[in-house]
């Protein structure tokens, strides 16, 4: 056996009846392969993984994989793997979401699980649209597009995942795509040694249903797309931004170190176990609201 | 009638301390007289400024019902609460008030003491009614001793502040002692009133 | 925990006693959102469980709330929250997802007056049927309700204990009454009580089937991250836990949901029951209901009519046979609740004609009254 067929009988439940679920052109498949690989450079044990996902055609993917996997509801996923990393703060929890799942019925969950910055790894497959039920419209669709809920055009404009979660905290952010593999092992690897709450959003697509209603061709045409508007980050940099118009960035966009919630939590339980009354000292209350700055 | 129920509600609005008035009576004649005690809160009808009741029942078994039914004994601070308590009163129920706080006066057995004027005397802190008006209820209630609400008033108070609320229960309790014979029934104001 | 300070006569609140009975139970894991009245027992345990080396954590929403207890079960650590109604309408997908995927832990509901934000601060018993039948799909569930402050605190252990037993989300219905009153109680020594963990797989990780069928109905339970992986899932499932439309599948599932509970009930169900040993008139109540109903019963008496109580302990699944007990001597029932007639439509459906069932259904947003309970018994008996 080759080292890639090795990984593949080691990690997939290769007696779950297969095939899958997914269309031909799936972008899932590769996320699949580059979480495993992730997984397999940073010597996790199969037992100290938890893969947790939502509903959609993203959420089926844990159940291939010979992890702890939890298959939860729609946009939930993040409450979950809250309370199994704080419940047991050994395991390594990933999360793995749509962008319906993530932005659209989750997006509190997501806003939140960022602003408390648990320490978790999510991953957001991000293509546009709602894919398992359909081709609806999601928090992601382009302006102006069509969906099946959109004929006329998408009279909403979309969410940019990478800011949002920036701005509601997450220590780290990146993106990147179906196409750029190599790229995305790296960005998994990173995200999974993050300590604090890291997002990847990957940008994926549906051929079946996006591809399919708004002309863009097979599966091969919109890779092909992707290689040409994607420009990684460290280039962008040096690029003017008439020249970026029309593209976006891939690599790590935000990685910051701040506390994350269990070590903070920590602190509450000494507390809590020394049984000592709270007291702040009140110039320490003033440097804490300094800290809490609003622009 | 089955076990002899005590029933007493405190009345007021939001600072004047009618819940804590009405959880230090429930331990004084629960924790330290022995009872079985049932302490509830209400609301009246009003969503904001309206009343809070803080009730509790006294028996000296098990308590069924745990809402009063008819009351012993009313202690409003305000108005309103004395208006709306005075409809469940026990024919022999006695309200007790301070006539500052409480102008008109229900038909019934009033028990009148200047409990803000007491407090004010006694702790230089007129919000301190409501551990005066416990202080006269040991002397009212015969299911509460002065000692058993002496240690209810201690456990309760903020840390540093006992003493405080210690002088003010005592100066209700010896006020009220001495004005034990002015308990009277009040007749409903005639309409010449 | 433990010691002589805490077997002293404490005045506490029912919401207090609830939460102490949650660390007695072995809980080391809340998660919750705030709403009256239910909050005290947020606070509590905010402050409690960490002392213990558990986890409080504030959640975004109910929802959000009960995904992280379900998570933290599945990790093999006991959770809870707490509500009242409008946070236990939004958690109705999740104890459907725990209903499904068969994870143990306790939702307390102190119930106040609805539909919708209703009466905030006052009490009701209005979602008692939403307790049953409140999640989508076949499911059977199991709910409580305590009468007095001692109650909520035993009752929380045994929630725990039973959702533990049988691998199920338990209900805690307290309402406004029991869970903000204040009674003095001396709370039971932690070492003195039963408490039942998780049956855990005692076969290894390759011969584990998470979901087999067992003589009991309920298959061991591994928690996450000790070597026995497998797959949970809210969709319908095969043994091994895999996504299945198989019918020869689902109906096995099916069945085994159900068959866990139901042939159990000796062990679920119980009730109470007063003056019923020469009754004629039968009062059906629960919860703080009961308290006013058991006094009715003691003035009807006083008055010469043989009214007796039966007093649910268990709500859900409704205990039938206190009603067919009752039937033996009763043959007229009445059901008074703090809601438009939820149980009573239950007590109907067992009784089925071979009685009359009275009602006093009243939804104010305040107990009923001794008086009110007792008057259809006074016109009965004329």
């Amino acid at each position: 056996m080759n080292e890639e067929r090795r990984l593949i009988y080691h990690y997939l439940r290769h007696d779950k009846k297969f095939p899958h679920v997914w269309c031909p052109g799936c972008g899932n498949g590769i996320v699949l392969g580059s979480l495993i690989r992730t997984v397999h450079a940073l010597g996790l044990s199969k037992d100290e993984v938890v893969l947790v996902s939502g509903i959609g055609c993203a959420g089926r993917l844990p159940v291939y994989v010979d992890f702890n996997t939890l298959h939860t509801t729609h946009g939930r996923a993040l409450t979950f793997a809250t309370g199994i990393k704080l419940a047991k703060p050994h395991l390594k929890v990933i999360v793995i979401m749509g962008d319906g799942d993530a932005t659209a019925i989750g997006g509190n969950h997501l806003i939140h699980a960022a602003r408390r910055n648990v320490d978790l790894t999510a991953i957001i497959v991000n293509n546009n649209i709602y894919g398992m039920t359909g081709g609806q419209s999601s928090p992601t669709t382009p302006h102006g597009l069509r969906a099946s809920t959109s004929p006329y055009g998408h009279a909403e404009h979309a969410f940019d995942i990478a800011r949002l979660v920036e701005a509601a905290g997450a220590s780290l952010v990146a993106r990147g795509t179906i196409y750029h593999v190599n790229l995305l092992d790296k960005l998994f690897q990173r995200a999974m040694e993050k300590v604090g709450f890291a997002v990847v959003e990957v940008i994926s697509h549906c051929p079946t249903h996006f591809g399919k209603l708004n002309f863009l061709g097979d599966a091969v045409e919109s890779m092909r797309w992707m290689a040409e508007h994607a420009v990684a980050v460290e280039r962008a940099k040096k690029m003017r931004p008439e020249e970026l118009q029309g593209k976006f960035r891939i690599g790590v966009l935000v990685d910051r170190d701040m506390p994350d919630y269990q070590s903070e939590y920590e602190k509450v339980r000494k507390r809590a176990m020394e049984g000592v009354p709270y007291r702040i000292d009140p110039q320490e209350i003033s440097k804490m609201l300094e800290s809490h700055q609003i622009y | 009638m089955a076990a002899q129920r005590y029933e007493v509600r405190f009345s007021g609005t939001g600072g004047q301390g009618v819940v804590l008035a009405g959880m230090i009576l429930a331990e004084a004649a629960g924790l330290f007289g022995g009872r079985h005690v049932v302490q509830t809160v209400s609301y009246g009808p009003q969503v904001r400024g309206g009343n809070s009741n803080a009730e509790v029942v006294i028996s000296e078994e098990e308590i069924d019902h745990p809402k009063p039914i008819a009351l012993d004994l009313l202690v409003p601070f305000t108005q309103q609460g004395c208006d709306e308590g005075a409809k469940l009163l026990k024919p022999k129920g006695i309200v007790l008030l301070d006539p500052e706080m409480v102008t008109q006066m229900p038909e019934g057995w009033i028990a009148p003491l200047p409990l803000k004027r007491i407090a004010l005397e006694a702790t230089g802190k007129g919000q301190m009614a409501n551990i005066v008006s416990l202080g006269a209820i040991a002397v009212l209630c015969p299911h509460v001793t002065i000692e058993a609400m002496r240690m209810a008033v201690r456990e309760r108070a903020p840390r540093g502040l006992e003493e405080i609320f210690l002088k003010a229960l005592d100066a209700g309790y010896s006020v009220a002692d001495s004005m034990r014979e002015k308990i009277t029934f009040r007749e409903a104001p005639s309409p010449e009133d | 925990m433990g010691g002589e300070e805490e077997r002293r006569p404490k005045l506490i609140q029912g919401n207090e006693a609830c939460a102490e009975g949650a660390i007695a139970a072995g809980c080391r894991f809340y998660a919750g959102y705030p709403i009256t009245p239910s909050s005290e027992i947020a606070e509590v345990l905010s402050y409690r469980l960490p002392a213990v080396g558990g986890t409080f954590i504030q959640m975004e929403d109910e929802i959000a709330s009960l995904g992280a207890v379900i998570g933290a079960s599945l990790a093999g650590v006991k959770a809870m929250t707490a509500t009242s109604g409008p946070g236990f309408s939004l958690m109705q997908e999740h104890i459907g997802f725990a209903c499904m995927a068969e994870v143990p832990c306790v939702i307390v509901n102190v119930m106040r007056g609805g539909p919708s934000t209703g009466l905030p601060t006052s009490p009701s018993q209005g979602d008692v049927q939403q307790a049953r039948w409140g999640t989508h799909g076949d499911h059977p569930i199991i709910a409580l309700t305590p009468w007095s402050v001692r109650e909520c605190f035993e009752l929380t252990v045994r929630a725990f204990n039973l959702s533990e037993k049988y691998r199920t989300p338990v209900i805690l219905l307290m309402d406004e009454v029991v869970g903000h009153m204040r009674e003095n109680v001396v709370l039971p020594d932690p070492s003195s009580l039963e408490i039942f963990d998780r049956v855990k797989p005692s076969v290894p990780p390759e011969w584990y089937i998470p979901y087999e069928d067992t003589s009991f109905g309920v298959p061991p339970m591994a928690p996450f991250g000790e070597g026995y992986r497998y797959h949970v899932t809210g969709l319908t499932h095969d043994v091994r836990g895999f996504p299945t439309l198989r019918e020869d599948e689902i109906e096995p599932f099916m069945a085994r949901l159900f068959r866990k509970i139901w042939s159990h009930l000796d062990d679920i169900q119980t009730w109470d029951t007063f003056q019923m040993e020469d009754a004629d008139i039968c009062i059906v109540a629960y919860g703080s209901v009961a308290r006013a109903a058991k006094r009715a019963v003691l003035e009807a008496r006083e008055k010469g009519k043989k009214v007796g109580l039966v007093r649910l302990i268990t709500i859900w699944p409704f205990c039938r046979r206190a009603i067919e007990e009752a039937l033996k001597g009763c043959k007229v029932f009445l059901v008074p609740e703090m809601n438009m007639g939820q149980i009573s439509r239950e007590v109907k459906r067992v009784v089925r004609g071979r009685g009359e069932v009275l009602t006093v259904s009243k939804a104010l947003g305040r107990l009923l009254t001794p008086n009110e309970i007792l008057e259809p018994i006074l016109e009965e008996s004329r």
